[in-house]
């Protein structure tokens, strides 16, 4: 008698492989990989049928680091070679690796395309507002002031939000998580791989050598309940030490208002339920930052549709299904003549 | 045989010398607006030519703007045919005939007429209007400009009118039917029916519809004008004889249809599917509307942000183990150089295919060159070796597709094939393969665990294993960072730097033993002078040599297709000749490729108008070097 065997289930180390890694010491790229290695695991995710594919840049490098296939590409066109991968077998899981800096500056248009077309992939944006590997540069998500190698007086460019230029390509999947929170972001990369078309998470990621503590006024401990809100499908929008304060649609006005329960009047019931499927209210959401509101995290934005290397394949396999092709008869088709 | 054109009046006065083959050939050059159809025109008229067994070559040569101001010389579009009882390697030099649909497009082009030649003009065109705007201050039919040719005058315009009144279609439609009349005059000069294109014209708008039955009456009234001898003494009537093709089926083909089939056949020999990723280019993007119908063939076509992504999205798909194909034409090419140098890295198979055009920049979009030698054989950021081929004809470019496969998939490596805007819209008779032919080269993936290296190599081809991901077992990482030979693990290792330099460069080297020889297309395999080309220059050439043999010169045609590596023997080869002399559409890159492998002295003949080399200033590059 046959006895099925359960295949042992894997573990967040049997998708790290055996090359060292070498981010700086205290890198929040550590705790990314960690929390992609562990999400995979506990998704029962097969490293045989997983493959990474990156850029370049400090995040770039993630490859190296996973016990899958993995494909360390050129300066910001991971979402392209990715594209060719997943055409060529949709069947493939798979994820790309980028930073702020691949992604949105040199590397922008392939953002933008893939995400519009929407092709089942899963783009991961290391947010940190700095050029890292190049040492210290300022970035297209910087904030204006941003001294730096290349910009001693401070940039004068306006920075790019990276969820709100993922929402303005299309995307139909949009989250945004913290490095050093593992848990929220293995629920992030679940809902993300469980999406089927192309699939946005920024992660906001201290760099310890070239921009510490950037985002620091939000992450710290001491003041993360009160300027963090984790936003959950069909549940109020409601954050804060003590739970009580909440997102109302301010009266009078098309915006967002943070509202203290209790006070003024306001009760649980004036407070907003997150739709993940509202569009607008997701465009809300993205924009918010402190000191006035908090920053969303989680899964801001989700609303499928079909996706792109589907429609690919059911357009050959249409065909095919109405005769494969014959080159002999390609090569004779319309006027020919024959010489005796 | 040629009706039209008297010889004895070539000779002389503009320097052409007819060689006594030639008058068994006839020059047709159609010229109008670009609104006007000729390239359909042109198109009609090349089917029905190979349907009565005659040798031709085609060159359709229209400007880069899809409408320009009606009536501007910038707006001329222009469809050259050879045609003729003997085999025809050329589009022709000078036309014998020229048809000009308006005063632009006989501005642009009388001056290329061979003396004695014929103008046939829409009279009805030659308003003050038309001729302003074509450059014209004075009538040029009544100045003498036209003198050395002879004119024939037709108000095809109102003719068409007339011919298509009797149908609900408005006088701009009824218009358009001018070139089918046109056509139809054609057809009736060279003796050929008008079934065929009837037949076209009703499976294209409908039998039924009123625009059919317009054309088509257009048609047979253009026909009938020649028939009933209305210009009877201008214009005679010529059959000329069908050729002596050799037995088999045939068809006519251009470049781009036989680049676009080669690369599906060479894959299916290969037993694998093909993602075809490009971004529209002018003159490349026939290649992408082809295959983008053949499905069915399990083509994957995928139309790229741009052209960096283009090249990247066929790598990705070689990397998950399809044939990753991209093309482009020169200014695309560029954008790609990045990404072929990771191809090169990874050592990936990919094709790329470079249709290439006049540069630099921007350069002439619809104009042919054949100016990226440097770019794909050396231009690349390291030392990145890669396979470079180059079609000669429509034709021979499904051959070349088909090698570019095999080599890409046996070696792991990019592959780029040449062709050029010339003969990518050039249609040529082609004896039809038989798949049945050509040997299968099947592919082969690793999919054994034990002992597996993603950088082991083949003892033979040095070629690393190609893994599919997906594949149990054989996880691992590629990239474009330098890789420690053996296991592709990250390496900053100076000594293995060199040996993987070493070893991309032998690898691509070696492939110089699995391809064909250098022969000698014509003449002997040593001598005086021997004449070397590559791509599309082939037939000016081999004709040029021909015809220069034929009154006694020593002379022979040497054709490259393989840019790199250069076949083994033809260092030594052209070792052989006295003088070597290379003629080519650009400043002189072949020629300095050939300086840079031999301490050999090398000529050149070098062209750079856009146009294709003539038989003429061949055989007069020749004359200047060699004595009978």
């Amino acid at each position: 008698m046959n006895v099925q065997v359960e295949p042992a289930k894997l573990k967040a180390k049997d998708f790290a492989s055996d090359q060292e890694v070498r981010w700086c010491p205290g890198c929040g790229d550590y705790a990314i990989l960690k929390a992609v290695q562990m999400a995979l695991a506990n998704m029962g995710a097969e490293p045989d049928n997983t493959v990474f594919v990156s850029g370049i840049g400090c995040a770039s490098r993630f490859p190296y680091y996973m016990a899958t296939y993995g494909f360390h590409t050129i300066h910001g066109r991971a979402p392209a070679v990715a594209s060719g991968v997943k055409l060529a077998n949709p069947d493939l899981d798979v994820w790309i690796v980028s930073g702020d800096g691949d992604a949105l500056s040199i590397g922008g248009n392939h953002l933008l395309h893939v995400l519009r077309r929407n092709m089942d992939v899963q783009f991961l944006l290391f947010n940190n507002e700095i050029y890292g590997l190049t040492k210290g540069q300022y970035s297209p998500t910087s904030q204006i002031g941003q001294k730096s190698p290349s910009t001693p007086q401070g940039s004068v460019d306006a920075p790019i939000d990276a969820c709100t230029f993922a929402l303005g390509c299309n995307a139909r999947f949009i989250a945004r998580g913290i490095d050093i929170q593992a848990k929220d972001l293995g629920y992030v990369f679940t809902r993300a791989r469980d999406h089927k078309g192309a699939s946005f998470v920024e992660i906001i990621q201290n760099c310890i050598v070239f921009n510490d503590d950037a985002f620091a006024h939000f992450t710290e401990k001491k003041v993360a309940k009160e300027t963090q809100i984790h936003v959950v499908h069909e549940e109020k929008l409601i954050y804060g030490a003590d739970s009580n304060k909440g997102l109302r649609i301010k009266p009078g006005a098309f915006e967002l208002e943070a509202v203290t329960i209790g006070e003024n009047g306001i009760t649980e019931d004036d407070i907003l339920v997150h739709d993940e499927t509202n569009k607008v209210l997701a465009s809300l959401l993205i924009a918010m930052k402190p000191p006035t509101m908090p920053v969303a995290l989680g899964v801001i934005y989700c609303d499928s549709a079909p996706s792109y290397e589907q429609a690919v394949k059911d357009q050959i396999e249409g065909a095919k299904a109405k005769g494969l092709g014959d080159m002999d008869a390609l090569l004779r088709s319309g006027n020919t003549w024959t010489v005796s | 045989m040629n009706l039209q054109t008297d010889p004895s009046k070539g000779d002389g006065a503009d320097g052409t010398q007819m060689s006594e083959a030639d008058t068994d050939s006839i020059v047709v050059r159609f010229a109008g607006d670009s609104g006007d159809g000729v390239q359909l025109l042109g198109g009609q008229f090349s089917q029905a030519t190979a349907l009565d067994l005659n040798s031709l070559a085609t060159f359709p040569d229209f400007p880069a703007e899809i409408r320009a101001p009606i009536g501007t010389t910038y707006g001329v579009s222009a469809f050259q045919i050879k045609f003729g009882s003997r085999m025809i390697k050329t589009s022709g030099d000078l036309p014998d005939v020229l048809v000009a649909l308006n005063p632009a497009a006989l501005k642009v082009n009388y001056k290329d007429v061979r003396t004695g030649g014929l103008i046939i003009v829409d009279s009805g065109s030659f308003t003050e209007r038309n001729l302003k705007k074509a450059g014209f201050n004075v009538d040029p039919r009544e100045d003498g400009t036209l003198g050395e040719h002879r004119t024939i005058e037709i108000d095809i315009s109102a003719l068409t009118l007339e011919a298509t009144k009797q149908f609900d279609v408005t006088q701009k439609e009824a218009l358009r039917g001018k070139n089918m009349w046109t056509l139809g005059l054609i057809y009736w000069m060279y003796d050929r029916t008008t079934d065929a294109t009837e037949k076209f014209v009703a499976g294209k708008f409908g039998a039924e519809s009123p625009v059919a039955q317009a054309n088509i009456a257009a048609l047979k009234a253009g026909h009938a004008y020649g028939e009933t001898a209305e210009v009877s003494g201008d214009i005679q009537q010529t059959r000329v004889a069908e050729v002596e093709f050799a037995p088999g089926e045939y068809r006519l083909v251009t470049g781009a249809e036989a680049l676009s089939w080669g690369l599906v056949a060479g894959c299916e020999l290969a037993g694998i599917d093909m993602t075809f990723c490009s971004y529209p280019i002018t003159p490349s993007s026939p290649i992408l509307h082809i295959l983008s119908r053949l499905k069915n063939f399990g083509v994957t076509t995928f139309q790229a942000e741009d052209e960096i992504a283009a090249a990247c999205s066929a790598i990705g798909a070689s990397y998950a183990g399809n044939m990753g194909i991209t093309a482009s034409s020169g200014p695309g090419i560029a954008l790609k150089t990045e990404a072929i140098g990771l191809a090169i890295s990874t050592e990936l198979p990919l094709i790329i295919v470079d249709t290439q055009r006049a540069g630099p920049s921007t350069g002439l979009p619809t104009k042919t060159e054949q100016s990226d030698l440097f770019l794909t054989v050396w231009g690349r950021n390291g030392d990145a070796p890669m396979v470079v081929l180059s079609a000669r004809s429509p034709g021979d470019c499904f051959e070349t597709a088909i090698e570019a496969v095999r080599l890409a998939t046996k070696y792991m490596t990019p592959v780029f094939v040449l062709s050029d805007g010339y003969i990518a819209n050039a249609a040529e008779p082609w004896m039809i393969p038989s798949m049945s032919d050509y040997e299968p080269f099947p592919v082969s993936y690793r999919s054994e665990v034990e002992g597996f290296q993603p950088f082991s190599r083949n003892e033979e081809t040095l070629a690393r294993p190609w893994v599919k991901p997906g594949t149990p077992g054989l996880t691992h990482r590629i990239g474009g960072i330098e890789k420690a030979d053996g296991s592709g693990n990250i390496s900053y290792d100076p000594e293995n730097h060199q040996r993987m330099t070493d070893l991309r460069n032998d690898k691509i080297a070696n492939i110089a033993k699995d391809i064909p020889a250098q022969a000698v297309e014509l003449g002997n395999d040593s001598g005086k002078l021997a004449v070397v080309g590559w791509g599309s220059t082939y037939g000016p050439i081999n004709r040029a040599v021909a015809n220069m043999r034929d009154v006694g010169l020593d002379v022979a045609h040497i054709h490259i297709r393989n840019l790199w590596p250069l076949p083994e023997n033809l260092i030594d080869l052209l070792g052989k000749y006295d003088m070597v002399l290379v003629a080519e559409m650009n400043n002189g890159q072949m020629l300095t490729f050939l300086r840079s492998q031999t301490r050999q002295d090398i000529d050149g003949h070098l062209k750079v108008t856009g146009q294709p080399l003539t038989i003429k200033e061949v055989e007069d590059a020749i004359r200047a070097r060699v004595q009978g």
